[in-house]
């Protein structure tokens, strides 16, 4: 202590207390799991995952609803989780008497996904609610569990409807989809698996636009060995809708 | 300081002293061999081993809100119009003209009809929720260190640490975040933590019927999104703010910003 001069020790002095108070000061302020891991505390990582779940997930349905569930499994349904119609029903597996989930009924809730909308991806199917058998609940023709309808829809457009659409308003309205299409038998049951054909060929088109075709006179006619040279008609012509630029 | 410290009878000390040395017994012998504890490790989650991320096939999404409405019930978001966690977008792309997007209460309670005299090229829905970015730019602004990466690479706020001051809510490019009107404290997706910690899928993805939503771990080979990846055109949503966005989108128009 010699050394030191005497106006220095009350400096050490407020010195250690100013970082006695600092060093206290973080033991109480910052939380205890502060730094852990990161600049955060670790603490809220754990609390995080301690919420409560209030969706079940399908596989839980399945241990009790397994009849439901094998016909769903069958179905166009069958990626569509049972919440998704149902709503969270977690509170329903706790206390399955208790807490019954959310059935929906009538005409609302079905063409939430089903409705037409254009921006929904054509070949989703889509139906116009105020058309399609106005008045019934869907139920009464369509088992939720297992959707395939009673009667296979006769028209394209109940599927492909965007395509209908387009084809509607333009100068193809009047040819039948099977002009240019070979669709299969099955192709109406099972579209994904049967699956209707395309025209590969210049000749589809030549077949009605060729200079020498028997087809009506007012069809323009084109020089099917030179016009485009080799590029298939519709890479420049959209045959839904050729007026199109 | 003085605290003044409760007074004990020699009785009562002794017989906190018997409750506790039995319940160290208790515990020591549950955790007794060694092989059971390995395996309690075993069964824990250990966040470090994963690395989350989410895939958005645009040409399978038909706009239906469930995503939206189940992420409000599952992480009890405002119901009302202006707070949410994922929402989902109309794209309408005119033959001229500018893009119109609109997403009426977040695209839940469906679609009014477009006007007639718009000529529309193309048209489809995006699904949108926090990127959970790799490099986050709400994250470096926290003044508190309210929000963080956690160490499974999911962007999340410390509710209990955030002061509301709403500097990550401009932060964020992608308007992903919030400030919930009661708490007051910033909210936003969590890829619905409690869920993914435990196995099961974040709730949007969950209810999405036609899996347009596709959810999975960066670090697992066995993964969805590896798939998703192989086969389809993949971007990220601002790719130009260096922000690394962790939910990729398959199919998305040049217009997708």
């Amino acid at each position: 202590m010699a050394g030191i001069p005497r106006q220095i020790i009350p400096l050490i002095v407020l010195f250690a207390l100013v970082i006695a108070a600092f060093v206290a000061a973080r033991q109480i302020f910052v939380p205890a799991s502060f730094g852990k891991l990161g600049f955060y505390r670790a603490d809220a990582l754990k609390e995080a995952s301690e919420l409560e779940i209030k969706y079940a997930g399908a596989e839980v349905c399945s241990d009790c609803h397994y009849e439901i569930s094998d016909l769903k499994a069958g179905s166009f349904h069958r990626k569509v989780s049972c919440e998704a119609c149902h709503g969270p029903s977690a509170d329903h597996v706790d206390s399955p008497d208790e807490n019954l989930p959310f059935v929906p009924k009538g005409r609302e809730f079905c063409p939430v996904c089903h409705g037409y909308i254009p921006s929904r991806p054509s070949g989703f199917p889509q139906i116009l609610p105020e058309q399609h058998n106005p008045g019934k609940a869907c139920m009464t023709c369509h088992n939720p569990h297992n959707p395939t309808p009673p009667h296979t829809p006769e028209e394209c457009s109940a599927c492909h409807r965007s395509i209908a659409n387009q084809k509607l308003v333009s100068h193809h309205t009047t040819l039948p989809c099977t002009q240019c299409h070979n669709v299969p038998k099955g192709h109406r049951d099972n579209p994904r698996l049967i699956r209707a054909e395309k025209p590969v060929s210049r000749e589809t088109c030549a077949a009605c636009h060729a200079k020498d075709a028997k087809s009506p006179l007012e069809i323009p006619r084109i020089d099917i060995a030179t016009h485009g040279e080799r590029r298939l008609c519709w890479d420049c012509h959209y045959p839904h809708f050729p007026e199109g630029k | 300081m003085k605290t003044k410290m409760p007074k004990m009878l020699r009785r009562e000390f002794l017989k906190v002293c018997g409750q506790k040395i039995s319940g160290l017994a208790g515990s020591l012998a549950v955790l007794g061999s060694w092989q059971t504890l390995a395996a309690q490790e075993k069964d824990q989650y250990n966040p470090s081993e994963h690395n989350y991320a989410m895939a958005i096939d645009i040409h399978k999404c038909i706009g239906c809100g469930r995503c939206v409405e189940a992420c409000k019930k599952e992480n009890n978001v405002p119901l009302d119009a202006s707070h949410f966690r994922t929402w989902v977008e109309r794209y309408v792309i005119p033959e001229d003209g500018d893009t119109y997007v609109d997403s009426p209460n977040g695209g839940m309670d469906g679609f009014p009809e477009l006007s007639k005299d718009m000529k529309v090229l193309r048209t489809f829905f995006v699904p949108k929720l926090c990127n959970h970015c790799e490099n986050p730019p709400c994250v470096q602004v926290c003044p508190v260190g309210a929000t963080y990466v956690s160490p499974d690479g999911v962007v999340l706020v410390d509710p209990k640490y955030c002061v509301g001051c709403r500097y990550c809510i401009q932060a964020c490019p992608y308007g992903a975040r919030y400030l919930h009107p009661v708490k007051k404290v910033a909210e936003k997706c969590t890829f619905c933590y409690h869920r993914i910690t435990k196995g099961l899928l974040p709730a949007c993805v969950e209810v999405c019927p036609t899996q347009a939503r596709i959810f999975g771990d960066l670090k697992k080979t066995s993964s969805p999104l590896r798939r998703f990846f192989h086969f389809m055109d993949i971007s990220v949503l601002k790719p130009w703010m260096n922000t690394k966005p962790k939910v990729y989108y398959g199919g998305a128009d040049g217009e997708v910003k």
